[in-house]
């Protein structure tokens, strides 16, 4: 014999309030139907340097989260680093599109831009961006500044007087 | 000479003690996990402890994880306006919340609310002998008083932690937004760009299950294993707020360790 009772009530309201908070979490709070499902297709592309890059990091074009960094790894043919892009299925680029590192902010994390070319062929799964442009590395940047002012200084003097 | 062996003496007992409770607690977690089937198929005893563990410590939740919330959104405002970030506060307020508060200090309260009054009722019931009458009438104690217990925690406490999570970033949302005016929809957007569903949400998730099972089957063990006096109750009780507060802090460090190590 089951009865139905006032603590079954109470019990039921909690789980309903518990389940509810984890609903708000994952929905609200974690933005979850934001693009972590869906189809993806895999895009490689090779860089001198990848800076602070990280897995998981954003891949945006025109500011626009188009897809995820899913993997990075070092080639010890070329010395570089392969970066592979899990790109959304529903945003199809074109195969001459290039990719840079670039920095969020002055000081946030980094992310890859894409730039869509002109070629009317899509990217297919599994290939390689041909185009790309490794990250700006703070000190690289400051010694060459000093470098080609340290070069092109003495030259220019004399011409302003 | 003979205090130098009745130290040695002592020593020597306390460890056998030790090791002799340690071998206890493992043979009880076995027979208990064997008679988890009784918790599930007569779930109305599951159910009644589900009350008196999760729904009695709604209140507190609640209202603690208002106020850590509000006085997250308090603090951090304070020192993301110093770098002109105000706008982050969202996302603080959020991830240390998920990650690392909620279901700690969701498990701390779990602990002294529910934990000590598990031990102290199971306690009692050896203690005025209603166990051994149960064993008497053929009745398991483990599958019918201590099972259903276990498991009511258990599953109350990743509820209990989401619901202070919830409620400590409604309480920063209050501070934040309402009170000082940063504004809202960067609150909301930079929090749902920065808070991840896997790494963050479902990492809070399996923390909480993990202090669930740690502080319901510590004290439903302390609770057992009490002498069956006033004192040894008493004691139980105690040691079960402290032993359950130091493992979930240890599993805590563990846990955060493995988790978020920085892929």
């Amino acid at each position: 014999m089951m009865k139905r009772s006032t603590l079954d009530l109470w019990v039921g309201v909690f789980v309903a309030i518990g389940l509810g908070a984890l609903l708000f979490l994952s929905l609200k709070v974690a933005n979850l139907t934001s693009l972590d499902t869906g189809d993806v297709y895999k895009v490689k592309a090779r860089f001198d340097n990848i800076g602070g890059l990280k897995v998981r990091a954003p891949v945006k074009s025109a500011g626009v989260v188009v897809g995820r960094i899913s993997e990075i790894r070092f080639m010890t043919d070329t010395y570089e680093a392969e970066v592979v892009m899990s790109v959304d299925s529903r945003y199809p680029f074109p195969r001459d599109t290039s990719a840079k590192i670039l920095t969020s902010g002055l000081l946030g994390d980094q992310y890859v831009g894409l730039q869509a070319g002109g070629d009317t062929v899509n990217l297919k799964s599994g290939e390689t961006l041909k185009l790309t442009q490794s990250a700006m590395v703070l000190e690289s940047l400051i010694g060459q500044f000093l470098y080609s002012k340290a070069a092109e200084g003495p030259e220019k003097s004399p011409e302003k007087k | 000479m003979t205090r130098v062996f009745a130290l040695v003496t002592d020593l020597g007992s306390r460890v056998t003690a030790m090791i002799w409770r340690a071998g206890f607690a493992a043979r009880f977690f076995w027979a208990m996990l064997r008679h988890s089937g009784t918790a599930f198929r007569r779930f109305h005893l599951t159910v009644r402890e589900l009350y008196f563990a999760g729904v009695l410590s709604l209140i507190i939740i609640v209202v603690s994880g208002l106020f850590v919330g509000m006085v997250l959104g308090l603090q951090g405002y304070d020192t993301l306006a110093r770098y002109g970030s105000s706008e982050s506060l969202g996302v603080l307020v959020a991830l240390s919340l998920v990650r690392e508060l909620g279901p700690v200090v969701a498990a701390l309260l779990f602990a002294s609310r529910a934990g000590s009054a598990i031990t102290a009722e199971i306690g009692l019931m050896k203690a005025t002998e209603q166990l051994d009458a149960m064993e008497m009438m053929a009745v398991d104690p483990v599958a019918r008083v201590v099972a259903p217990r276990f498991w009511g925690g258990v599953l109350s406490m990743p509820l209990l932690a989401a619901l202070f999570s919830a409620m400590g970033i409604f309480g920063g949302y209050l501070v934040g937004v309402v009170l000082i005016g940063v504004d809202v929809g960067q609150f909301w957007s930079q929090m749902q760009s920065a808070v991840d569903f896997r790494q963050d949400v479902v990492n809070g998730v399996i923390k909480s299950v993990v202090f669930g099972v740690a502080v319901t089957g510590i004290a439903v063990f302390e609770g057992y294993d009490a002498p069956p006096t006033a004192e040894g109750v008493s004691r139980a009780t105690t040691r079960t707020v402290v032993t359950s507060s130091l493992a979930v802090l240890a599993l805590d460090f563990v846990l955060t360790a493995f988790m978020f190590r920085g892929i």
